[in-house]
């Protein structure tokens, strides 16, 4: 059978597994091939772990081949963000404060992709903990966008994304607090999802921002996308705020792919002043095609969405302040000894000073301010009343239509350095995407064309009531197929 | 800034100032897993074999609450007749200390699962009323181990370990509101107090509830203020006393430092001191210059904790019998007087007394070894009754071999000193120590002659009838068998043999 292992869906991998065609070390192989050849460049893997993935590899191999039936996506492999932690492998959060720790335990989504029989390739490269839109908050170097590599390819999950949009690897799985997948995946011309709050189990995922953070898949194809989904979601008691309920039918969704009759909001508050004029144009000729497709479009308003930025900036940092106390020299990772004698305090202190980067920093001050006694009802308590406006902005929309459209980003990929001295720059690129995270809704980034003013992918955002992930994928399944988006013929 | 302070004597503090006292209990729930994780809870293990991801705060761990604790915090309240909230989360309590590993403790901050309850204790026969503010649940921290000082604690030390054992055994802290009983009853209430806890918490069944082993750890809040006056003084904060005797004498102390302060015309600093049980002095803890900012915010990685009112309907048809009307109870029961009860309870062996009685002992006996030579032994050593290393089962033991003739109450004291110094149970002590009585007749008529032969006058007096002389007779033999003799049969011999 000739199939070009690289650049075949994960989809038609797996059916070529199944019928024996190929094999798993074969495409694992093949990738790995692939990621010693152009990696160096992008710099999407902190660790490439060819032992373990050729292992998995031969296992699923040898299970098919005495007749095991085994799960759609086995032998299919995938990369994993540095955010989540695997045993035999180390995991940094792209943060020198945990630079060679190798965890005692596996992430609930990673035991799920081993149960499941996905090689895992390695770790990709992201923004220190999770901290940014760039990829440049790498504390082990930027990732880079494969359609220009003087370009970032956003963030934070920007090393999954440039893997998967580089053939690196045909499937990857990021986490999403305010558009760290979407985001990505827009920039680098891949499929990106950020499912349902509680969707996903969080164990074993290095919290950034507890409330907000959730994994879930970055593919080339909305499909893929979706079987990656089926496989990491569902309730997890050790995650206290993992769902209770079946897992919507995301894979289902995503082979019918029918937006006839189907209501589509476009927010307005997302389109006008701060969208570069490109990503404006593909984005109305995307909706176009929905409207042609059969599809309901009617635009709907989203009054509060405009404080999402002001209210993120709030709550995250205050969170991150908490999460990222426990980096303390103590137990694991990074110890400085300032001098001889120190007290523990000093050594804390010390350690964290050497181990976090400037981004981490900056969300560390501004959470710890916005907790203190006497701010905390102006800060985080006005920022949650925000998020119930947000949520409830959310419940009006849901009730005209089945799912909200807007562009992912209000721009394409940027120049490395670029807004480097900017952070609030920065920060407004996550505008679009940072309400789903506040309202705990999932969201979904198609690739639809390039911008016509940069040359470079522009993402298309559906947004969809919690436990409604199905809807992204029944309407991204029907719009890719609509749409020109070019594939990557080589990396620049 | 430390001065020396003039103590003034408690009694004559009380002629100027009244106290307002404020207890904070921690009691360490005896689940059989921590407060969110699976982590074993045994006490005294091996350091750092009972943790986890969880419990170590290691990087993408997250809590599950343990439902087990959620019952017993739930009983707890109800004991303490407390309302129970529909709906109440955990809150991040952000502070730096190596012994927290996540460098926050997940504590209830503003959602106690309990709140405004009340109960009561009684001294001397009078009842107090103790107004509860909360009982919350949090977690318990590790513990560090202050290594190359020479006093354990951390200034002087070279370095310090650290075992996490301990770092997420779930806790309730139980926090009354103003306690404001007359001042010369403040010492023993408070005592008291705590000591009720510990009764109701066994009586729970939710804790082990040993101050010496910190299952049960109270925090002592006084203030003082000018008789006839009703604004709260400033408050000292004194921390973990370790014994009930210690709450009691904590309270003695802080009246009298408190007293020394105002009456030299200064202010009571508001701070955070340790109590000395080798002097029942307190001292001021770590200086703080300005107060702690914790940062609380709801924890984000837990859901809401929201009992069913069906559920907490259920618990509450759990809770044991309330301790006053138990004790109402087992005062008929026994056929105690009012002031055998009060001396019963005051000891603090009402749950001693109870259980020796279940394993058999006559309710006089056990109230005669208990309040007789423990009591005293307690009090001797300085330590709780209830800390004595033996167990009403033991005593049970040692009145049955009364009960049976094999030992008398003389030969009863050695038993005791026996299985206090663990030497095994009292049959083994008796085995061990040769303490059996002796009804051998060959040995005793032996013994018995030898008395006659010594005395012959009483002997004489016994013959022409003066059976009442025996008992000059009798004391000989046991001065010769060293008090191991069986005083009926010897008795018996004697009679037998001058007849």
């Amino acid at each position: 059978m000739s199939i070009d292992v690289t650049t075949a869906t994960a989809a038609s991998l797996a059916e070529a597994l199944a019928d024996g065609s190929t094999s798993s070390v074969e495409v694992t192989q093949a990738y790995l091939d692939r990621i010693a050849g152009s990696d160096e460049r992008l710099n999407a893997f902190l660790h490439v772990d060819a032992e373990g993935a050729l292992a998995t590899a031969r296992d699923v191999d040898a299970r098919r081949a005495a007749g095991e039936q085994l799960a759609t996506l086995a032998g299919v492999p995938i990369a994993v963000k540095d955010l989540i932690v695997t045993t035999g492998q180390p995991t940094t959060a792209g943060s020198k404060m945990l630079e060679g720790w190798v965890p005692p335990y596996d992430a609930t989504v990673v035991t799920r992709l081993r149960e499941a029989g996905l090689p895992i390739l390695g770790k990709t490269n992201l923004d220190e903990f999770a901290m940014g839109s760039s990829n440049e908050h790498s504390a082990y170097g930027p990732a880079r966008n494969p359609w220009d590599t003087t370009r970032i390819p956003g963030g934070s999950s920007g090393g999954s994304a440039a893997a998967v949009a580089a053939f690196e690897a045909p499937l990857a799985l990021g986490t999403d607090t305010g558009g760290s997948i979407r985001q990505p995946a827009a920039m680098t011309g891949i499929v990106g999802v950020k499912p349902t709050y509680g969707g996903v189990s969080r164990h074993g995922v290095i919290a950034m921002a507890s409330s907000l953070d959730q994994v879930g898949p970055m593919a080339r194809t909305v499909l893929d996308a979706a079987l990656v989904h089926e496989v990491v979601a569902g309730h997890d008691p050790l995650d206290s705020t993992s769902i209770e309920r079946p897992v919507p039918a995301v894979v289902e969704a995503a082979r019918r792919g029918d937006v006839s009759g189907l209501r589509i909001g476009v927010v307005r508050e997302f389109g006008g002043e701060g969208f570069q004029p490109g990503v404006r144009a593909a984005f109305d000729r995307a909706v176009e095609l929905l409207a042609k497709a059969g599809a309901e479009v009617v635009e709907v308003s989203c009054p509060h969405f405009s404080h999402g930025i002001a209210a993120y900036y709030l709550v995250m940092p205050s969170e991150v302040s908490s999460n990222l106390a426990r980096f303390d020299a103590m137990r694991y990772g990074l110890r400085v000894m300032p001098h001889e004698g120190a007290s523990a305090e000093q050594v804390m202190a010390a350690s964290r000073d050497a181990g976090f980067g400037d981004e981490v920093k900056r969300r560390i001050v501004l959470g710890t301010y916005a907790l203190s006694s006497g701010y905390y009802d102006a800060y985080y308590g006005s920022a949650q009343k925000v998020r119930t406006l947000i949520a409830r902005d959310f419940e009006a929309a849901f009730e005209q239509v089945d799912v909200l459209v807007s562009p992912t980003a209000p721009t394409t990929a940027w120049k490395l350095g670029e807004k480097s001295d900017d952070p609030l720059s920065m920060y407004l690129e996550d505008v679009a995407t940072i309400p789903a995270n506040l309202a705990g809704v999932p969201g979904l980034s198609l690739p639809v064309g390039l911008a016509e003013d940069s040359g470079l992918p522009v993402g298309v955002q559906f947004l969809a009531p919690a436990m409604a992930d199905d809807r992204l994928y029944n309407a991204a399944a029907a719009l890719e197929r609509l749409v020109d988006m070019p594939r990557l013929e080589e990396i620049t | 800034m430390s001065t020396t302070t003039t103590l003034v004597p408690f009694e004559d503090a009380l002629t100027r100032y009244e106290p307002v006292m404020g207890l904070e209990v921690h009691v360490e729930l005896n689940t059989a897993t921590k407060m969110f994780c699976g982590c074993a809870t045994t006490f005294g293990a091996e350091p750092n074999t009972q943790v986890c991801p969880v419990c170590l705060g290691l990087p993408g761990a997250l809590p599950v609450v343990n439902e087990k604790a959620v019952e017993s915090a739930i009983r707890i309240g109800l004991a303490l007749n407390c309302e129970i909230a529909d709906w109440c989360r955990f809150a991040r309590k952000n502070y730096f200390y190596p012994d927290m590993p996540k460098n926050f403790q997940t504590s209830q901050y503003d959602e106690p699962i309990a709140y405004n309850g009340w109960t009561e204790v009684e001294v001397d026969g009078e009842v107090f009323r103790i107004e509860i503010e909360r009982a919350h649940m949090e977690e318990d921290t590790g513990k560090s181990l202050h290594v190359g000082g020479s006093t354990g604690r951390i200034h002087g030390a070279s370095h310090s370990l650290l075992d996490y054992n301990r770092a997420g055994i779930p806790l309730i802290e139980i926090v009354t509101k103003p306690i404001e009983v007359p001042g010369d009853k403040a010492p023993s209430v408070a005592r008291a107090y705590v000591n009720h806890l510990r009764d109701l918490m066994l009586a729970l069944g939710v804790s082990d509830a040993r101050m010496d082993q910190g299952s049960l750890r109270a925090d002592v809040n006084l203030s003082l203020r000018p008789v006839g006056t009703t604004t709260f003084g400033t408050r000292s904060e004194t921390k973990n006393v370790n014994s009930f005797r210690s709450v009691e004498r904590a309270v003695r102390y802080e009246v009298s430092r408190h007293a020394g302060i105002l009456d030299a015309g200064g202010s009571v600093v508001q701070e955070t001191r340790h109590f000395h049980e080798s002097d029942g002095s307190t001292s001021a803890g770590r200086e703080k210059s300005d107060a702690e900012d914790y940062r609380y915010f709801p924890e984000p990685d837990l859901a809401p904790v929201a009992p069913s009112r069906e559920w907490v309907e259920e618990l509450r048809a759990t809770l044991p019998e309330p301790p006053a009307e138990r004790r109402k109870r087992l005062q008929s029961e026994w056929g105690f007087s009012d002031l055998d009860m009060r001396d019963t309870v005051g000891a603090g062996a009402l749950d001693l007394v109870a259980a020796t009685i279940e394993a058999g002992t006559s309710p006089a006996a056990a109230k005669k070894w208990w309040l007789g030579e423990l009591a005293r032994r307690s009090n001797e050593q300085g330590v709780d009754i209830a800390e004595l290393p033996i167990t009403p089962q033991q005593v049970a033991q040692i009145q049955s071999l009364i009960d049976a003739g094999r030992i008398n109450d003389k030969l009863a004291r050695s038993v005791f000193d026996g299985v206090l110094a663990g030497e095994g149970s009292a049959e083994e002590v008796v085995a061990a120590r040769g303490l059996e009585v002796v009804s051998d007749d060959g040995a005793l008529s032996a013994a018995v002659d030898q008395a006659i032969a010594d005395n012959p006058d009483v002997a004489e007096k016994i013959r022409g009838g003066k059976v009442q002389a025996a008992g000059a007779l009798i004391g000989a033999v046991m001065k010769q068998m060293r008090g191991q003799a069986d005083a009926a049969r010897v008795r018996e011999l004697i009679l037998e043999k001058l007849s």
